[in-house]
């Protein structure tokens, strides 16, 4: 499992990437009330918004962190939100990617480098 | 960059674990670990305890309080003088153009008048307050803290400390002893429930929020919480929904202006920007603040444009306030639009990251006020 600077989790699965965020960052967020998820097969370039977020008080960005086509989204969370609350590391995953370009993982944390960054 | 202001209640919030911000030049209690959530649905089932010492309290005093009231009446479009003694009421300040300068609370307590002001507004309500009120003293109030306790569970709480608060009705006030403190108490609050506000010398304010969050009933309630309870009970807030701009009529608080300030009432007028306030109660005003539901999931926050057709036009109107109601269960919005476009069911389009979504416009309150009358 890879993080990034913006508090994403990427899972390899198969040939695809899925994407969360950690429970640190659902815990910076509050409590989620909306997310707004992007299209099944819509490519995406690393840094594009593809994800929003919403809290109670105020919205959050997701961005792609590689390029590539995302493949599917995880319906659950439009019915319930809060679900990125009570479990951002599993259940709650955004979308899965399939990358353009595997190697761009490489640019980003392990577990405990990302331990080490929020500590 | 100034340094923050603390409330009395400091030390209190960061031992109960509350993320603090930056408001009104306060560091004040945003969430406490709960989260706005819980705390919001906590205090519409139980009783929050709500941290308000940051908003100013001041004393006017005169001649008599007959004389201190009329003399505020050049000041603020509401019946004043006619305020009985142990009682509330809600006005504003208006400006020469028939906008608000800040909204607040002024109660009748016997010998002199107690008013409560916004935090952000309080250094410009006082030099207002001085530059115009003659022969009446202006006492700012800064040795004493300010809490709220909100819900239905409000006064089985309080009263368990100070029984004489279960007698009280809505926007009544008294002066109490509540745990060996002078307190002045109203029953009133900004979350739509029945609540009490209550004001305490500094010293004394963590001994009192300490003893109710004793309560198994009470939870620490932050800003965050604050504003989704606020909302959804249809309640302006300072600087977002009223401001210097938005005249009374505008903003749907013409019921707060009594018959005896209208034009055929024995005081009528004699406020800043009567011409137009009153011109705009005869007439109606161009526009108005309405409630919206958006139609989807997405919250539709300050700033949002709002449009009459799905697609084309320009903006009629914004969003001045939008959140997620954790009562409600949906996004809800205050917002002004064309007095045409202001009926309830109106279809109108907010747009959110480029995109036009629909939104209804909705009777206030999104959730029905439960005040002890």
């Amino acid at each position: 499992m890879k993080f990034t600077e913006e508090h994403e989790w990427l899972r390899p699965e198969d040939d695809v990437i899925v994407v969360g965020i950690t429970e640190h960052a659902a815990e910076q967020l509050g409590d989620i009330v909306f997310v707004e998820l992007p299209e099944v097969g819509t490519e995406v370039s690393k840094d594009d918004e593809c994800v929003v977020i919403e809290s109670v008080k105020a919205a959050s960005d997701i961005l792609a962190p590689i390029d590539g086509e995302i493949v599917e989204v995880n319906e659950v969370l439009i019915d319930n939100p809060a679900k990125v609350n009570d479990d951002p590391m599993g259940d709650a995953w955004f979308f899965k990617i399939k990358p353009a370009d595997a190697s761009q993982l490489d640019d980003y944390m392990s577990e405990a480098e990302y331990k080490d960054m929020i500590s | 960059m100034t340094a923050l202001l603390q409330t009395p209640l400091h030390a209190l919030h960061l031992e109960l674990g509350a993320r603090m911000v930056a408001f009104a030049g306060y560091e004040m209690p945003v969430q406490y670990p709960a989260g706005v959530m819980k705390e919001h649905l906590h205090t519409r089932e139980a009783a929050g305890l709500f941290d308000v010492s940051h908003m100013g309290q001041v004393i006017l005093r005169g001649e008599s309080c007959e004389a201190v009231a009329l003399a505020l009446e050049a000041l603020v479009p509401v019946d004043v003088a006619g305020l009985k003694p142990g009682r509330q009421r809600y006005g504003f300040f208006t400006n020469d153009a028939g906008g608000l300068r800040d909204d607040l609370m002024f109660a009748n307590r016997g010998d002199h008048l107690f008013l409560v002001v916004n935090a952000a507004c309080k250094q410009d309500d006082l030099a207002h307050l001085v530059a115009h009120l003659k022969d009446v003293t202006i006492e700012p109030v800064t040795d004493r803290a300010l809490l709220a306790l909100q819900g239905p569970e409000a006064e089985a709480v309080l009263s368990a400390l100070a029984p004489e608060v279960a007698a009280m009705k809505f926007m009544d006030v008294i002066t109490t002893t509540i745990l060996g403190a002078e307190a002045w108490v109203s029953r009133s609050g900004y979350t739509g429930e029945d609540g009490f506000e209550i004001s305490v010398p500094e010293a004394r304010a963590e001994a009192l929020a300490r003893a109710l969050l004793e309560d198994d009933r009470v939870l620490p309630i932050g800003l965050g919480a604050r504003d989704s309870l606020r909302l959804e009970a249809g309640l302006c807030l300072y600087g977002h929904d009223i401001d210097t701009a938005t005249s009374p009529v505008e903003a749907a608080l013409t019921w707060a202006i009594q018959k005896v300030r209208r034009s055929d009432g024995a005081r009528a007028g004699g406020f800043p920007g009567a011409e137009r306030i009153l011109s705009e109660i005869h007439n109606g005003a161009e526009r108005r603040r309405v409630g919206l539901r958006p139609e989807g999931r997405a919250p539709m926050r300050e700033g949002t444009p709002l449009y009459a057709g799905e697609t084309g036009g320009d903006p009629v109107g914004e969003v001045t306030s939008g959140a997620f109601g954790p009562t409600l269960g949906a996004p809800m919005s205050m917002g002004y639009l064309p007095s045409e476009l202001a009926a309830s069911g109106t279809k109108v389009w907010g747009e959110v990251r480029g995109k036009r979504l629909p939104a209804t416009v909705a009777d206030l309150p999104f959730v029905p006020a439960r005040f002890k009358r």
